[in-house]
């Protein structure tokens, strides 16, 4: 077990995301998209929490409220290293690009803000590999809640870590749990290398800063970095 | 009843005040058809008779996970990672909203099987051994462990006369060659002898499950007996990331390889 020190062998390479909700990740990752699949790559998207093994599973436990911190931790363990399997270590190995939205340092936030061991949890992700480019999308609590207001009306329940009972108020949960990811994500950045993105800057400020990272990343020359029009 | 001092494999739920678990933790460790449930049916009637409360677990019935198991086995789409992790999903669920619950309130609880399945098992996939161990860091260590101990060669009518070979249980993902018999042969030989090593690594109670139903009942009966009594078998302490790894855990580990 390299325990996310030792990165894969394959010849493609993985750029994930990290931030917390109403960080902007998302939108980041698909403008990145676009913008490799302008310049002719071939990429292969995932996200957390979406593979079909455990899928009803989750569902169940969430709507019923049967989840622990430790079964809801061991369930994205398994989701991960059911993807990591079939979705992004074959086009690793075909040598494409794999943009993962979140990756296993969601969980170690997440998880240890609820109240899992931190060891233990590192641990169970031992098995994955360290991406070649990590970005985190650093952005303060306030800005992410009102980005979650303005866009939708309500707040998840497990992201708002309505499950831990810190207030009943979802907007005040949210505040509280996350901010405890956001004081972990600081200390993550420190132990994985995590390159940070200031999130609260423009959109396409942002970009430009991603699409840099990523070109070094991908070794693209100077005039390969220009999406052609068409 | 005794040991309110209940400890765990690893570093425990840390988010959980378990408190004071008054009952007792006792585990039925044993190979695939040696006869655990028949043992653990008979146990049960009577530890009830002589009125202690009793719950029952046991592998893969956590309400949350056994769809999802049974679902993944029939499509054979589980590598040595995804099973052991839903295993432990599975062990965890019901750790937490049956054993540690039962044991609050001063039930016996009997598992049929433990994290020590998850130790031979994986080891036999391949699965790094310290890993293993760690995934189960949470858990709550048994006040007595009764091991069913057997050789193949006796297991193997008794599993023919029951249920039958199945796919999982003779170690078809595995693709140890030959046939489901030979399959079966192999694995659970390979099984055993995880097992065997455990047992010297915890410090199990091992009970010889070669003799009929009624003798290893009585075995079984005598040494709950004695610990109800107050007398505690020797157990080695061992805990998860201090353990040395044993010379069969790691040439099967070495050797075995899934997909």
């Amino acid at each position: 077990m390299n325990g996310l020190s030792v990165r894969h062998p394959y010849p493609g390479k993985l750029i994930i995301v990290e931030g917390i909700d109403g960080s902007g990740k998302s939108t980041q990752i698909s403008l990145l998209h676009r913008w490799l699949l302008a310049l002719g790559h071939k990429v292969f998207f995932t996200e957390w929490n979406s593979s079909e093994l455990v899928r009803r599973a989750v569902r169940r436990g969430k709507k019923k409220d049967l989840l622990t911190p430790t079964t809801f931790s061991i369930l994205h363990a398994v989701d991960f290293a059911d993807r990591l399997t079939y979705k992004i270590i074959p086009p690793l190995k075909a040598g494409m690009t794999v943009l993962a939205d979140r990756y296993v340092y969601t969980a170690f936030g997440r998880d240890v803000a609820r109240g899992v061991d931190s060891e233990w949890v590192r641990n169970v992700y031992s098995f994955a590999p360290k991406p070649d480019l990590a970005l985190y999308f650093r952005v303060p609590i306030e800005v992410s809640l009102q980005r979650i207001l303005i866009g939708r009306t309500k707040l998840k329940y497990h992201e708002a870590g309505m499950d831990l009972g810190l207030s009943r108020d979802p907007a005040e949960s949210f505040r509280l749990f996350q901010s405890q990811v956001l004081v972990i994500y600081d200390e993550l950045v420190r132990e994985f290398g995590l390159d940070v993105v200031d999130a609260t800057a423009d959109i396409n400020q942002q970009q430009q800063q991603v699409r840099q990272l990523v070109a070094d990343v991908l070794g693209l020359a100077k005039g390969e970095r220009d999406a052609r029009r068409g | 009843m005794h040991d309110a001092d209940k400890h765990f494999y690893g570093n425990g739920l840390p988010y959980l005040k378990v408190g004071p678990l008054k009952g007792s933790l006792i585990v039925i460790e044993g190979t695939d058809g040696v006869g655990r449930s028949t043992q653990i049916e008979a146990l049960t009637r009577w530890l009830e008779v002589q009125g202690y409360g009793v719950v029952n677990t046991g592998w893969t019935r956590s309400p949350l996970l056994s769809e999802t198991i049974n679902e993944a086995k029939a499509g054979h789409e589980l590598n040595v990672t995804t099973f052991s992790l839903l295993y432990v999903a599975d062990f965890a669920d019901r750790l937490e909203n049956q054993i540690i619950p039962a044991l609050r309130a001063g039930f016996i609880v009997l598992a049929d099987r433990y994290m020590y399945t998850a130790f031979a098992r994986n080891a036999v996939m391949g699965a790094d051994a310290q890993w293993t161990r760690k995934l189960f860091g949470f858990a709550v260590v048994p006040d007595l462990v009764l091991y069913l101990r057997i050789d193949v060669r006796r297991l193997i009518p008794r599993v023919l006369e029951s249920k039958g070979m199945d796919y999982w249980e003779s170690g078809m993902h595995l693709k140890l060659g030959g046939d489901i018999f030979d399959s079966f042969r192999r694995y659970q030989a390979r099984i055993l002898r995880e097992y065997d090593a455990i047992a010297d690594e915890v410090g199990f109670v091992t009970v010889d499950a070669c003799r009929s139903v009624d003798a290893i009942q009585q075995d079984l009966r005598s040494h709950i007996a004695r610990y109800l009594a107050g007398e505690r078998p020797a157990r080695r302490r061992a805990t998860a990331g201090v353990r040395r790894q044993s010379a069969a855990t790691l040439r099967t580990a070495a050797r075995a390889k899934m997909r």
